[in-house]
């Protein structure tokens, strides 16, 4: 979807700022929210994609305005009304009417375990690659209503392919719709100067990973 | 919960003042789902350890300085960087596809993540707030010189600067250069001088003076 969180290339947003010895978190409340998101992800009612289209679903208006965690508290509440692990009355009044049945829960216990498993976003399935290294490649002048990884900035550009990273979940219909739609995913130099116009400089370059179906051949 | 507030004593103790906004907006969230019976709110506790004190740069800093020793563990880095990050058992979330990318006296490589903020969790951490920022976000793939510029890290005409956006599930970790004048120094010396911002790639590694080590 074409909303501010693609920001790639967009002006007026100010410097960057680095914070000297910044904490992990800046307030009690946001290590809650980050770590809610995580306990509520053992659930697996959703996957990553979902939870990336839910925060770009927020109003643009918000979005800016909103921290990085209010973000991920906006997103979350989202995510678990509108897949059911919550109801919207509930969310409103912030009480339980009813016990989740049928669910078990991440205990302390099984943390560590939790987080070094292996999410798969890669995918053993034996899919024929559409491109090879080298190859000169056109991204997609798609403009989805829904998810999309293929950001507005690099949409009807011409690169090449770097490297071909392998057989992945495709984000852009894993968040719409759960279909997996396993394809290769390689990583795309475009020239600056093919993204920004002849001002860029002449050697330096963006890589993105895209997909088969964000791709055609040039 | 109060000894987690150990980093600075400037930050006001969350729980001594009234809670507002989002912080009454989670709070009322967190005690709705443990009634529910969704979370436990002692594995929240173990999720905040965790990522406030077993993960972070420092992580990153041991395969990078373990790099710059070792020949043979550098050439296998840069081929499969998953498992040669995964030999320090550095696995896991936001973790699980990596790649290295080498930084030379000609090529400067810069990561950023334009559509979210996605970040190599595992060897950095969570990511800084700048990072998942709008000026970052929205200026890193338009004008990298500008802010390498601006961060005190400008990149001279001749070097070729390639930025990484990461749109998919591949995580990027940049090899910085090694500093002149650490000829000599031991694995752990050399972690030591290894930033989070350089292994992002928006600062180089410097060799402090002899004094200051």
């Amino acid at each position: 979807m074409n909303s501010v969180h693609d920001m790639g290339g967009m002006h007026g947003m100010g410097p960057v700022e680095i914070e000297k010895n910044e904490p992990v978190f800046h307030s009690q409340w946001e290590a809650r929210v980050h770590a809610l998101n995580l306990a509520c992800g053992f659930h697996r009612r959703w996957n990553i994609d979902m939870g990336r289209h839910s925060r770009e679903r927020i109003p643009p208006a918000e979005y800016l305005a909103a921290t990085y965690y209010e973000k991920w508290l906006r997103g979350l509440e989202m995510l678990l009304v509108e897949n059911g692990l919550v109801t919207a009355k509930e969310l409103r009044t912030g009480r339980a009417e009813s016990k989740a049945s049928g669910v078990s829960v991440l205990r302390a216990s099984e943390v560590a375990g939790f987080l070094r498993v292996r999410r798969l976003a890669r995918i053993d399935e034996d899919v024929p690659p559409r491109f090879t290294p080298g190859v000169r490649v056109l991204a997609r002048n798609d403009h989805p209503i829904g998810h999309t990884r293929l950001p507005r900035y690099a949409r009807g550009k011409r690169g090449v392919v770097d490297r071909d990273h392998g057989v992945f979940i495709f984000p852009d219909t894993h968040a719409m719709t759960r279909d997996k739609k396993p394809q290769h995913c390689y990583s795309v130099r475009f020239a600056a100067r093919e993204l920004w116009g002849s001002s860029a400089p002449a050697r330096d370059s963006v890589y993105l990973d895209l997909w088969d179906d964000h791709l055609d051949p040039a | 919960m109060s000894d987690r507030h150990h980093h600075d004593d400037d930050h006001v103790r969350e729980h001594d003042r009234p809670l507002s906004g989002p912080a009454l907006r989670a709070k009322a969230l967190e005690s709705l789902l443990v009634e529910k019976g969704l979370v436990d709110p002692k594995a929240l506790d173990q999720l905040i350890d965790t990522y406030e004190t077993k993960v972070g740069p420092r992580n990153g800093a041991r395969i990078v300085a373990r790099a710059w020793m070792d020949p043979d563990y550098k050439r296998r880095l840069l081929e499969d960087a998953t498992a040669a990050i995964a030999e320090f058992g550095f696995i896991g979330r936001q973790g699980e596809d990596m790649v290295a990318l080498e930084n030379t006296s000609k090529i400067r490589n810069m990561v950023v993540c334009t559509l979210c903020s996605c970040y190599p969790w595992p060897v950095l951490g969570l990511p800084p707030v700048w990072y998942k920022s709008a000026p970052y976000r929205a200026r890193a793939v338009i004008d990298p010189r500008g802010v390498l510029k601006e961060l005190g890290c400008e990149v001279p005409e001749d070097v070729e600067v390639r930025v990484w956006d990461s749109t998919a599930e591949l995580r990027y970790l940049v090899l910085p250069e090694r500093p002149a004048g650490t000829e000599g120094w031991s694995e752990d010396e050399l972690a030591e001088i290894v930033t989070r911002d350089a292994m992002i790639g928006v600062a180089q590694v410097k060799a402090p003076g002899r004094s200051q080590r």
